[in-house]
C-alpha cells in the first residue's frame, strides 16, 4: 500500500467515523440536517392527561405516541411495524395472540420493560377504580372477561392477559378479531411503569415524576400554555432519532395560530377554515392535504316517536340524500380538499374497496331528477311541501354546510328545512335522545378498519344515533369479526345502507396542514395521523 | 372601621354561599354531562366514572360533600376533564398569571387614563387637552378582542418584534396583553377624570386657594385631586372585575396559560369542579373589590364615616 492511498484510506475512515458528519445529513434521505432539531406545533387545547391508559383525546395521544411505547407502532403508510414486540403469532381460531417483547427496551430509568408492565397497564386500563373513559377500548378488544372485569364482577387479575415470562406476552380473546394487531398501536394498550405509579399516584405524570419507554420524556408542562419533550437516552432506538427537542403549543383560536405560524414560530399549525384556497394559492410548497379517516355525515332520525313521520319513507330519505350536491359543498364551501362521499367508510380504509353504489355513478343533474321522482312519489310536491328539521352543533363551518343543504333541498324539492344550532353538549344530549329528525354528525376511525365505521349502524350500537335496525346488515357484521376476509360483507353493507339511507354521507375528511417547507418526515400518508416525533426532521435551510 | 369591615365580611359568606349554590345549579341545569362525548360511553364504563366523581351520590349530598371538602379540607375536588390534575393544582397553577396579567393592565389603566385625564384638564382647550380626548375615545372604542387581532397582526406578523403568545415570564411577553387588556379603560378612566377634574378646578374651594395666590401645583395635587378621584374611584371597582374577566379572552387569545383557558373550557366541557371553582375565587375577588373601594372611599372623602 502506498503512502497516498493509506492516507485517503485513514482519510474516509475519519470522515466515516466522524459523528459531526453523521449527525448533519438525514440517514435514508441525505438531506442536510438543521442544527436546531427542534419541532414545534400547534394544538387546539389542553390534553386531558399524558397517562396511556387514561388519555382520550387526539393531541394528549400524540404526546403518549411519544412518550410511551406500545407493541405494535405504525409506519409512515399506516402499516403496522414491531414495536416493542418483535414479532407475534396467534392461534388457528385467532383468539389467542403471542407477542414476542425485544430485549433491549428500556425505561427512562433504566429498568427493563417486561411483559409484565403490559399485563399491569391492561389491567389498569380495566380497572373500575380507575375508571378510564377509554376502557371501552379494551372492551372492543373483546380480550376474555373484559366486560365482567369492567362491571365489578370479577378483579382485574382475571383479564385474559399473561407473562409468560420476562419476553413473551399473550391475550386470550374472547371472539376472534382479525384486526386485533392494529388495535395494539393505542394509546390505551400502551405499558405502564408500575413502580412510579404506585409511588406517586395521580401525580405520577408530572415532568419531575413520569418514567416512560418512548423515544421522549416530558421535561416540561405548562398547562394550557406548552408541553415539551425531549430525546429518551433509554429508548432502545435513540440513535435513530432525529428531533431532540418537541414542543406542543396550546392555542385555542386557529386564526392566532395561523398567525404565529406565519411569524414563523410554529412548524405545523392547521389551516382556518375557509382559507386553503387563498394558502393553496399564495404558498403551495406548505400546503398539506391528504385523506383522512373521518366522515361527515347527517343522521336521519328513524324512530317512529319523535321523528318526522316522512322519514320512515325511504324513498324521502334517498331523496334527501341525492338532492344533495355534494361537489358543490366540498369545492365551494368545505374548500378545504375535501372527498365527496356516496358511502360511509372513506377509501381510505384499509384494504376496504368503495363499491359502485348508484347514486356515485349518476351526474347531479340525474341525481336530483331521480330525486323530485322519488318525493312525487311519496306524495310530496309544491301543494304538498315537506316540513324538516335540521339540527348541528354551533360552528360556522357546520352552518354553511346546513345552509347549503337546506337550499339544495328549498329549490330541488321544495322542502322547508328550519335549521337550528346547539351547544356541543346540548346537541350530544339532542341526538343521543333521539329529540331531531335530521342531525349533523361526524366520524373518525379508532383503528384502520372499516368496521370502525360500519359498527355505527349496527342495531345494538351505542353510536347508532338513527336507531336504524336491520337484522341483515347486523347478521353481516357480526360475521365479518370471524372470517379471514371480512371486506366483502363491508362492501355489502355500504350496499344496504346506501339504498336504506339511515345516514346521508356528505363528504369525507382531508388533512389541512400549513407545515414549514423545513419539516421532513411528516407521515402524510397515514390516514388516521397517528405520527410520531422520531421519524421526523428539520432539513438545514 | 374594624367593626364595619367584620360585618361587611360576615355579609359576604351567605354572599358566597348563594353564589355556590346558584352556580351548581345552574350548572346541574344545563344539558350534559362531563362524561357525554360524541363516542357514549358504555353504560357500565359511565357508571364506574361517575362512582369515581362522587356522582352515583343523590345532588344534595353531592353538594354536602362539596361543601365539606371545601370547609374542612380546603379542597376543591378533581377536574373531571384533567384527569392527572385537581381544582387546586389548576387555580395554583393558572391565576398568578392571570393575576399578574390582570393587575399589570389595571395600573397601566388607571395610572396612564389618570395622567391622561389630569393633563387634558390642566390644559384645557389646548392641544394637549384635544389630543388626550380624541385619544380616551378612540382607545374606549377598542375592546380587547379587537386590539388582540390587531396587535398581533401588527407587532409579530409585520414587525416581528413580539412573540405573540405564551407566558415566558419576560417583559416582551406582557406587552401586548397588557395593552390589549387596558386601552379601553384607560380611555373611559381619562375621560371620567378629565371632567371630573375640570369640575374641581371651577369649584369654589379652588377659586379660593387661586386668591389666596398659592401654586398651581400645590393647588391641584394638594386639594384638587381627592375630590376630583371620587367618580373615578367608584368606576375602579367594576373596571377591576372587567379585567378580571377580560383576563379570560386575553388568556385564550395569546394562550397566557392563566385561568382563562380553564374557566371557558370547563364551561364548555361542563368540567363542573373546575367551573365553580374559579366561580367561586372570581366571585370570592369581586367582594374583596368592593369592600376594599368602598374603604378607599372614606379615605378620599373625609364626610364619609362608618
Amino acid at each position: 500500500m502506498t503512502s497516498k492511498t493509506l492516507f485517503g484510506a485513514l482519510l474516509a475512515t475519519t470522515i466515516m467515523a466522524s459523528p459531526l458528519y453523521a449527525a448533519g445529513m438525514h440517514p435514508s434521505t441525505g438531506e442536510a440536517l438543521a442544527d436546531d432539531q427542534t419541532f414545534t406545533y400547534r394544538v387546539l387545547d389542553e390534553h386531558s392527561s399524558v397517562d396511556p391508559q387514561v388519555v382520550e383525546d387526539v393531541s394528549g395521544s400524540e404526546i403518549v405516541r411519544d412518550l410511551f411505547e406500545g407493541l405494535m407502532n405504525q409506519s409512515a403508510d399506516g402499516s403496522l411495524i414491531p414495536g416493542v414486540a418483535t414479532s407475534f403469532e396467534t392461534n388457528a381460531d385467532k383468539t389467542v395472540y403471542t407477542f414476542h417483547l425485544r430485549d433491549n427496551a428500556k425505561w427512562s430509568n433504566g429498568d427493563p420493560v417486561l411483559a409484565s408492565d403490559f399485563v399491569y397497564a391492561w389491567q389498569r386500563a380495566v380497572d373500575p377504580e380507575l375508571a378510564s373513559p377509554y376502557s371501552w377500548f379494551m372492551e372492543i378488544m373483546s380480550i376474555k372477561n373484559v366486560s365482567e372485569v369492567l362491571a365489578g364482577d370479577m378483579a382485574p387479575t382475571d383479564l385474559g392477559v399473561a407473562a409468560l415470562d420476562d419476553h413473551t406476552f399473550q391475550v386470550t380473546l374472547s371472539t376472534a378479531l382479525p384486526y386485533f394487531a392494529q388495535m395494539t398501536t393505542h394509546a390505551t394498550t400502551f405499558p405502564a411503569p408500575r413502580a412510579t405509579i404506585e409511588a406517586h399516584g395521580k401525580d405520577w405524570t408530572r415532568p419531575e415524576n413520569i418514567v416512560s419507554n418512548g423515544a421522549y420524556v416530558l421535561t416540561t408542562h405548562e398547562p394550557n400554555e406548552r408541553s415539551v419533550r425531549e430525546r429518551n437516552t433509554m429508548y432502545w432506538n435513540n440513535d435513530a432519532t432525529i428531533v431532540d427537542k418537541v414542543v406542543a403549543l396550546v392555542i385555542n383560536d386557529e386564526n392566532v395560530a395561523m398567525t404565529r405560524f406565519l411569524a414563523g414560530e410554529l412548524d405545523r399549525t392547521e389551516i382556518p377554515s375557509g382559507q386553503y384556497p387563498r394558502l393553496a394559492e399564495e404558498m403551495p410548497e406548505k400546503v398539506v392535504v391528504a385523506p383522512r379517516l373521518c366522515s361527515y355525515y347527517y343522521n336521519v332520525n328513524l324512530t317512529d316517536g319523535s321523528g318526522n313521520p316522512a322519514l320512515q319513507d325511504v324513498r324521502v330519505r334517498q331523496a334527501l340524500s341525492m338532492a344533495i350536491d355534494r361537489d358543490i359543498i366540498t369545492k365551494n364551501v368545505t374548500a378545504g380538499g375535501q372527498y365527496p362521499a356516496y358511502t360511509f367508510t372513506p377509501a381510505a380504509t384499509a384494504d376496504f374497496s368503495v363499491p359502485e353504489v348508484k347514486a356515485a355513478t349518476m351526474s347531479q343533474a340525474e341525481r336530483d331528477a331521480s330525486a323530485m321522482a322519488l318525493m312525487a312519489e311519496a306524495g310530496f310536491g309544491p301543494e304538498n311541501p315537506l316540513d324538516l328539521s335540521l339540527v348541528y352543533n354551533t360552528s360556522e363551518g357546520h352552518k354553511k354546510i346546513a345552509i347549503a343543504v337546506s337550499q339544495m333541498w328549498k329549490q330541488k324539492l321544495g322542502i322547508n328545512v328550519e335549521l337550528s344550532n346547539q351547544e356541543w353538549k346540548v346537541f350530544l344530549e339532542t341526538r343521543g335522545n333521539q329529540d331531531y329528525e335530521v342531525a349533523r354528525a361526524g366520524w373518525c376511525g379508532d383503528y384502520n378498519e372499516a368496521s370502525t365505521f360500519l359498527d355505527l349502524v349496527q342495531s345494538g350500537s351505542g353510536y347508532n344515533d338513527s336507531k336504524y335496525v336491520n337484522p341483515e346488515v347486523d347478521a353481516l357484521l357480526t360475521e365479518a369479526k370471524t372470517l379471514d376476509n371480512p371486506q366483502p360483507n363491508y362492501t355489502k353493507v355500504e350496499e344496504i345502507i346506501a339504498r336504506d339511507v339511515p345516514i346521508i354521507p356528505i363528504y369525507h375528511y382531508a388533512i389541512n396542514y400549513m407545515m414549514d417547507t423545513d419539516l421532513g418526515g411528516w407521515p402524510v400518508g397515514n390516514v388516521e395521523q397517528n405520527w410520531y416525533s422520531r421519524d421526523l426532521y428539520k432539513i438545514a435551510e | 372601621m374594624l367593626s364595619y369591615i367584620i360585618k361587611r365580611i360576615f355579609i359576604a359568606i351567605p354572599t358566597v354561599f348563594i353564589l355556590i349554590v346558584a352556580s351548581w345549579a345552574l350548572m346541574k341545569l344545563a344539558p350534559g354531562g362531563p362524561f357525554s362525548s360524541e363516542r357514549p360511553i358504555p353504560p357500565q364504563i359511565l357508571a364506574n366514572l361517575e362512582a369515581r366523581y362522587g356522582m352515583d351520590q343523590p345532588e344534595w349530598k353531592q353538594l354536602w360533600d362539596y361543601f365539606y371538602n371545601i370547609v374542612v379540607h380546603f379542597d376543591f375536588g378533581p377536574s373531571f376533564k384533567y384527569k392527572d390534575r385537581d381544582v387546586n393544582d389548576i387555580i395554583a397553577q393558572g391565576f398568578p398569571i392571570s393575576m399578574t396579567y390582570g393587575a399589570l393592565s389595571f395600573v397601566v389603566a388607571v395610572g396612564v387614563g389618570v395622567c391622561l385625564g389630569i393633563a387634558a384638564a390642566i390644559n384645557h382647550n389646548s392641544w394637549l387637552d384635544y389630543f388626550a380626548v380624541s385619544l380616551g375615545i378612540a382607545a374606549q372604542a377598542l375592546p380587547n378582542f379587537v386590539m388582540a387581532p390587531i396587535l398581533i397582526f401588527v407587532f409579530t406578523l409585520k414587525l416581528d418584534w413580539l412573540p405573540g403568545g405564551w407566558y415566558g415570564g419576560q417583559w416582551q411577553y406582557l406587552i401586548m396583553p397588557v395593552i390589549a387588556l387596558s386601552t379601553s379603560f384607560m380611555g373611559s378612566i381619562s375621560r371620567i377624570t378629565r371632567s371630573s377634574m375640570l369640575e374641581t378646578l371651577n369649584s369654589n374651594f379652588v377659586r379660593t386657594a387661586q386668591a389666596k395666590g398659592l401654586p398651581t401645583r400645590t393647588i391641584i395635587w394638594r386639594h384638587a385631586m381627592k375630590p376630583a378621584m371620587l367618580p373615578v374611584l367608584s368606576y375602579l371597582g367594576p373596571v377591576f372585575v372587567a379585567v378580571l374577566t377580560g383576563s379570560v379572552f386575553v388568556d385564550m387569545y395569546f394562550s397566557t396559560g392563566g385561568l382563562g383557558q380553564a374557566y371557558v373550557g370547563s364551561a364548555l366541557q361542563r368540567d363542573y369542579s373546575v367551573l365553580l371553582g374559579v366561580t367561586i375565587l372570581y366571585g370570592v375577588l369581586t367582594i374583596s373589590v368592593n369592600l376594599l373601594t368602598d374603604l378607599a372611599y372614606a379615605w378620599f372623602d373625609p364626610k364619609i364615616r362608618y
